[in-house]
């Protein structure tokens, strides 16, 4: 058994810490013994079959409309085939909004997106800036929003949670996020998952399902991970 | 170096100035810090051309030093080399590098008529006000460091301040030179074809001790901004520092007029180097300061650079740089409780890159016990993402223990855990600055050395703890 994870445009979008995701889902398997094989999928590369989980990061507004481009065609559509298939994904921010239909900026053409998730982002007038708490089927969890473009789900679309502190995709609905199948896509930096460490091992759990069926993971020592996650979530609460 | 012809007085500038020095005096008396932004503030409310108009009577002019890090080593370089050549220097010492700041620090330098007691002005300039101070000022010198990522969530993305920098420096006259390191590649092509003077420096050492291997994910300018394609480095020095190429295009570094070479660190007391002017006819200009790493090898070229350009003599620039003392934080020399503690100001993901190749570089991996202060106030940046993109996983060999403390110690400790250092090596110890130092320092062999890496305001706060047991005199002092 062997994870492949899948890293979408590393190179290009990889702001506000988002590695430490990449990191946190190869130490959490390697901890339990399995292999991990890193695959940066640059622009112009296509997707790899033997994808197990994809992580992508958020990026600069014109690396994105690069980004955006290359997506349209059959890169977008293996993506898209792959989730349908049960890969794993987590999106944040950048990646997120471009898993939509698509991303508006102020004063330039809109970003087609893939619309892997039916979700429409436009930038909006104020930058959400801060800690974030959410509630959702993992439990509470905590990371950090920094984002102008403001996500409206479709209607029977799945959010990833509420947020208890913080903005979350629109400031108006209190969702935050979005769901399909095993993919995740939200706006939560921190990074995510070494703080958050249920839903890494949840991903991880998805993603070597597809292959392996279901799979049972090793329970980890999380002391310092729910360190972390607790004093995080203080803070938010200090800082909301 | 003529005097400034007389002027006619200017009631509304000699109206801010009485403010600033009153505010200054006030708050330095109620003991509510340094008094380095408040005077400032209040100067410019009354005269909001102040800063101008003082600038204009400094009979040398002024240089504005500005880079994501490095600036205020190099500003105090500079203003110990300049006085060491006599000149009277007005300089934001304590790193105040905002508007206001650069305006409390002239201010400070000028008789209530104005008449600066100064002859030349040495000023930092933080990354987002740099047009701003650059347009008041008008200085005849401009200094370019480096172009790091750093606070997002304060200044923008890195091409939103790379533009705004490159708008300035268009508009700077013939008559200005900017010096500017050009193993930066964002910081060559900014200023490509601008009407100022351009004189290049950069590192020419081919020592691989000194070479990375590939480029650290921290770092920003990977591709050409001629042509988008992947840069190539013949030599890389640090972050995206080096001597780059495009393969695709053929843009290159540009030819360097000052060059760091023969670079020789001793560990975290000190470097050396020599200064190489490959474009002149002149000999090297050797160098020896008590300050450690390879970032500090490209501050001294860059203070070096300026002193040449405004024609200070090889024998001043040695002699100043030799007796130059740490700038405020930035690696500075303690004693507490009989363990001598090396402290080392870390701010953002490739400054604390280097400080922990410095730690490491010579001992293959960490050989010292460190305490690491991570808070998350606004000036510290209030996301601590970027502490993932910091490689501690050097810190994996060797086998110091590591200590964390500061309001988001624990998130620095979970860090660690994911860089792969094993659990026994990683403690974390309470928020509190000083009760975190003292369980660090019990935790120490007796007269044992430590490292203390700390974010901003953690810095300040064990600044603070320290002078409050009498260990260090407080930075506005210095």
């Amino acid at each position: 058994m062997k994870l492949t994870i899948g890293w979408l445009y590393a190179a290009k979008m990889n702001i506000y810490g988002d590695r430490g995701n990449v990191i946190a889902l190869r130490r959490r398997a390697e901890w339990r013994g399995i292999p991990v094989d890193v695959r940066e999928i640059g622009v112009g590369e296509p997707i790899p079959a033997d994808v197990d989980l994809f992580f992508w990061g958020g990026g600069q507004d014109q690396e994105q409309d690069t980004v955006s481009r290359d997506l349209q065609g059959g890169k977008g559509d293996a993506l898209r085939a792959a989730v349908d298939d049960g890969a794993a994904l987590l999106a944040v921010c950048g990646g997120y909004q471009l898993l939509g239909h698509e991303y508006r900026p102020h004063d330039a053409e809109p970003q087609l997106g893939i619309g892997l998730f039916d979700a429409t982002s436009v930038a909006g007038p104020e930058r959400f800036i801060g800690n974030v708490v959410v509630d959702s089927q993992w439990g509470e969890l905590v990371g950090f929003e920094n984002h102008s473009g403001l996500t409206t789900l479709g209607p029977g679309m799945e959010p990833m949670g509420h947020v208890r502190i913080g903005r979350g995709n629109n400031g108006r609905d209190g969702t935050e996020g979005a769901i399909y199948k095993n993919a995740v896509g939200c706006y939560l930096h921190g990074s995510l998952l070494p703080k958050n460490p249920v839903l890494a091992d949840w991903l991880v759990a998805r993603a070597l399902a597809r292959r392996h069926g279901s799979v049972e993971l090793v329970p980890l020592g999380d002391t310092v991970e729910q360190t972390a996650h607790r004093s995080a979530v203080d803070r938010a609460v200090l800082t909301r | 170096m003529a005097p400034s012809p007389a002027r006619t007085p200017d009631a509304r500038l000699t109206a801010a100035l009485v403010a600033a020095k009153v505010t200054g005096m006030a708050i330095r008396r109620l003991g509510r810090g340094g008094g380095t932004a408040a005077p400032g503030l209040i100067a410019e409310r009354i005269d909001p051309n102040l800063l101008g108009k003082i600038a204009r009577r400094l009979p040398a002019g002024t240089v504005v030093v500005a880079g994501t890090n490095g600036k205020t080593t190099i500003s105090r370089m500079l203003a110990d080399i300049l006085r060491a050549h006599g000149l009277r220097v007005a300089h934001n010492r304590s790193g105040s590098n905002l508007v206001r700041g650069v305006t409390s620090a002239l201010a400070g330098h000028a008789s209530l008529s104005g008449s600066p007691r100064a002859d030349i002005g040495v000023i930092e300039s933080d990354e987002a006000a740099f047009p701003e101070i650059v347009r008041r000022l008008n200085p005849s010198v401009v200094l370019l460091n480096n172009l790091f990522r750093d606070q997002l969530d304060r200044y923008g993305e890195l091409d939103t301040v790379a533009a705004l920098w490159q708008s300035a420096l268009r508009r700077l006259p013939a008559e200005t030179t900017v010096v500017v390191n050009v193993d930066d590649p964002t910081l060559a092509a900014i200023t490509e074809g601008i009407a100022a003077r351009r004189v290049t420096f950069g590192l020419d050492d081919a020592n691989p001790v000194y070479l990375l291997d590939q480029i650290p994910h921290a770092a920003d300018a990977k591709t050409c901004r001629r042509c988008g394609s992947d840069l190539r480095y013949d030599r890389l020095y640090s972050a995206h520092l080096g001597a780059w190429r495009c393969p695709q295009c053929g843009a290159a570094r540009p030819p360097l007029d000052l060059a760091g070479v023969a670079i020789a660190l001793d560990g975290v007391e000190a470097l050396s180097l020599d200064v190489a002017r490959p474009r002149e006819a002149r000999d090297a200009l050797p160098l020896h300061i008590a300050i450690p790493g390879l970032y500090n090898a490209y501050n001294a070229v860059a203070a070096a650079a300026v002193a040449t350009t405004l024609g200070i003599p090889d024998e001043t620039i040695a002699e100043a740089l030799r007796g130059y003392r740490s700038a405020f934080g930035r690696v500075e020399r303690v004693t507490y409780r009989g363990h001598p503690l090396t402290l080392a100001l870390v701010k953002n993901p490739v400054g604390f890159n280097e400080t922990l190749r410095m730690l490491t570089i010579a001992t293959d991996g960490l050989i010292v016990p460190a305490l690491i202060a991570i808070n998350d106030l606004a000036a510290d940046g209030r996301d601590v993402s970027w502490l993932w993109d910091v490689d501690f996983e050097m810190l994996d060999r060797g086998a110091a223990p590591l200590f964390t403390t500061g309001i988001r110690g624990a998130e620095m400790a979970n860090r660690l855990k994911y860089a792969g250092v094993s659990p026994e090596r990683i403690t974390l110890l309470p928020e509190d600055l000083a009760a975190g130092l003292d369980a660090f320092v019990t935790a120490l062999a007796e007269g044992a050395p430590g490292y203390v890496l700390l974010t901003y305001t953690a810095l300040l706060g064990l600044r603070q703890a320290l002078a409050d047991r009498g260990a260090v005199a407080q930075f506005w002092e210095q």
